[in-house]
């Protein structure tokens, strides 16, 4: 009886060992890449040609970081990625603003002021989710022309605040259905109006969705890539295709540090997003899967 | 002034129709009516700019015809087979092991998650130095001992895809493992108690009863997963630049060079619908699906 104890206890012992090995595994595995690109952005071209690629630096220098900030080139142009980053913010920013709010407010209408066809929109809506945009490229490349925003930031932040709708809708839709309708009716017996009760009775509820929203097309704009491409070229491109073409820079020997850099560069806004609200982020990434 | 409040009180009927009707144009237009346009962009004979004449489905045939366009489709299905078994493979078992009531588990979670933060040019650029043969994960092995390891996917036409899919599984294992988290979460435990009496091992346990008790999120990981995978662009264009030749070029690759590179904007058109119906064959009855649940009260 008492050997039988003990080597359940030991086979349980094991299988806890197993477990957490594997996940230790897994994390050295996923922290791997990140753990690269620092250290080679950390450290001398010569060294990485000596051949070090995933120990310590031997001597760390910044000059990597500082270059692909400032001085490296893309083209004929040698400023580093510091005025990319900057069209980034200038078009995250304003893009980020208009999707959420205009969300909040479809989603305020959609559950609470429902009118005949309601629905129906709110379909249509969500198709905008999923669409894969190859398939809009064309006509809105057309479209921005005409306007005369082609190749500009304001051109970027219309591109992103249309398409940014659908998901910003669905994510206020399924949050301000939870809150009871008892409570506009009641404020509407009162005398207040469609604005009134948005303002201060929805939006002061909706905080954790404001944030999810927010962060969700923050991380989905910054990191985009083919509105970036498509409509717009040298000077006005984001950080994600200015990234792309330092690293794919051909001449002279290959500066892996600088390339790391770059990419850690256009990483950290989105990486401190995450770090400091990591909890809403991962809301907003299962939004379109668990149903609210 | 009798009238007055009458009309005010229609003004305020309609005030929530006017307010999300400036969202509904724009849907409407950018992406219903745009995929109108790119439809009948394909039906055209437009190479650098646009023609509005009819040549019926040339452009259609024009593609099926070219050679690069049926790797691009050959790779998707394999991409997409590989990336989705793997991915759907180590989330799930991620998610198993995490729901064992471990240590650290936020933390665990959160390293396994970040890369879906990261933009894929990011992911793409660090890949391909990690792959690097030279400087990369197998001159790291070769200095370890093992001089005889190969490892230069990346540079071998017939392999390079198997690369995209590496660096792909990397960055969306997270989610998987986010969603079939959840649903672990959602399972009752005295479940799990009342097998353990019957005698039942935990392997058997999670073969036989909890996963398919996860249909619902395989369903979810399945569906997201292939969307994914059908507008990747980035990262393909980031890692491999569709080479080496075209041996990773991918439907959207093909789409972006046919359009903005190689003056064919007619067959650019038709690879873009020919994409997006393979996204609605996969998208529509899913959407369908779930809204009908919401309907019924979930």
């Amino acid at each position: 009886m008492a050997t039988d104890l003990r080597s359940a206890r030991r086979s349980q012992q094991l299988g806890r060992l197993f477990i957490y090995g594997s996940l230790v595994a897994l994390a050295a595995f996923y922290l791997m890449p990140l753990w690269v690109m620092i250290v080679t952005s950390l450290k001398s071209l010569d060294e990485i040609y000596a051949g070090s690629f995933i120990g310590l630096p031997k001597a760390v220098t910044f000059e990597a970081w500082s270059k692909a900030w400032g001085t490296a080139c893309i083209g004929t142009k040698c400023a580093g990625l510091k005025p990319y980053f900057i069209n980034s913010l200038l078009m995250v920013i304003p893009a980020v603003i208009l999707s959420s709010g205009i969300g909040a407010i479809n989603g305020y209408v959609l559950t609470k002021w429902r009118f005949k066809g309601s629905n129906v929109v709110f379909g249509m809506l969500l198709f905008g989710c999923f669409l894969p945009f190859q398939a809009v490229l064309l006509p809105m490349a057309q479209v921005l022309g005409k306007l005369g925003l082609s190749g500009s930031i304001p051109g970027l932040v219309l591109v992103h605040t249309v398409y940014g709708i659908a998901f910003t809708t669905l994510f206020f839709r399924n949050y301000f259905i939870t809150i009871p309708d008892e409570l506009t009716k009641a404020a509407q017996i009162d005398g207040a109006g469609f604005f009134r009760i948005f303002f201060s009775i929805m939006l002061p509820a909706a905080l954790p969705i404001i944030v999810v929203s927010c962060i969700w097309q923050f991380t989905q704009i910054w990191n985009d890539f083919l509105f970036g491409v498509s409509f717009t070229a040298g000077d006005s491109t984001p950080v994600t295709v200015a990234l792309n073409n330092i690293v794919n820079v051909t001449m002279g020997r290959k500066q892996y540090n600088v390339d790391m850099a770059a990419a850690m560069i256009a990483a950290i806004p989105t990486l401190v997003v995450y770090v400091v609200a990591g909890r809403y982020f991962v809301r907003g990434l299962t939004a379109g899967a668990v149903k609210g | 002034m009798r009238r007055s409040p009458s009309f005010k009180d229609r003004a305020a009927a309609w005030l929530p129709v006017l307010v999300l009707s400036p969202s509904i144009l724009a849907v409407f237009v950018g992406v219903y009516l745009f995929i109108c346009w790119t439809a009948v962009i394909s039906f055209s004979s437009s190479q650098m700019l646009p023609r509005y004449d009819f040549v019926g489905f040339a452009q259609y045939v024009r593609l099926w015809s070219t050679p690069r366009w049926i790797i691009a489709v050959e790779n998707l299905f394999i991409f997409t087979a590989l990336f989705l078994i793997v991915t759907i493979a180590i989330g799930l078992v991620m998610a198993i092991l995490l729901d064992q009531k471990v240590r650290a588990e936020g933390a665990l979670r959160a390293i396994y998650l970040y890369p879906m933060a990261l933009s894929f040019i990011v992911t793409g650029t660090a890949w391909k130095w990690i792959l690097n043969p030279t400087l990369g994960i197998q001159k790291v092995v070769n200095d370890w001992g093992w001089q005889s390891f190969v490892f230069d996917w990346i540079t071998r036409p017939e392999v390079a895809i198997y690369c995209v899919v590496i660096a792909a599984v990397w960055q969306s294992t997270g989610f998987a493992m986010a969603i079939f988290l959840a649903g672990l979460r959602g399972i009752d435990n005295s479940i799990i108690k009342a097998a353990q009496i019957e005698g039942a091992g935990l392997p058997r346990i999670y073969l036989s009863i909890i996963v398919p008790m996860l249909r619902p999120a395989f369903l979810s990981v399945i569906v997201l997963l292939s969307y994914i995978s059908i507008k990747s662009f980035d990262l393909v264009l980031a890692l491999t630049n569709g080479g080496p030749g075209s041996a990773t070029e991918m439907p959207s690759t093909f789409m972006f060079s046919a359009t903005f590179r190689r003056n064919q904007m007619g067959v650019g058109a038709a690879s873009a619908m020919m994409m997006l119906m393979t996204v609605a064959a996969i998208i529509i009855p899913y959407l369908y699906s779930e809204l009908k649940e919401d309907r019924n009260g979930h």
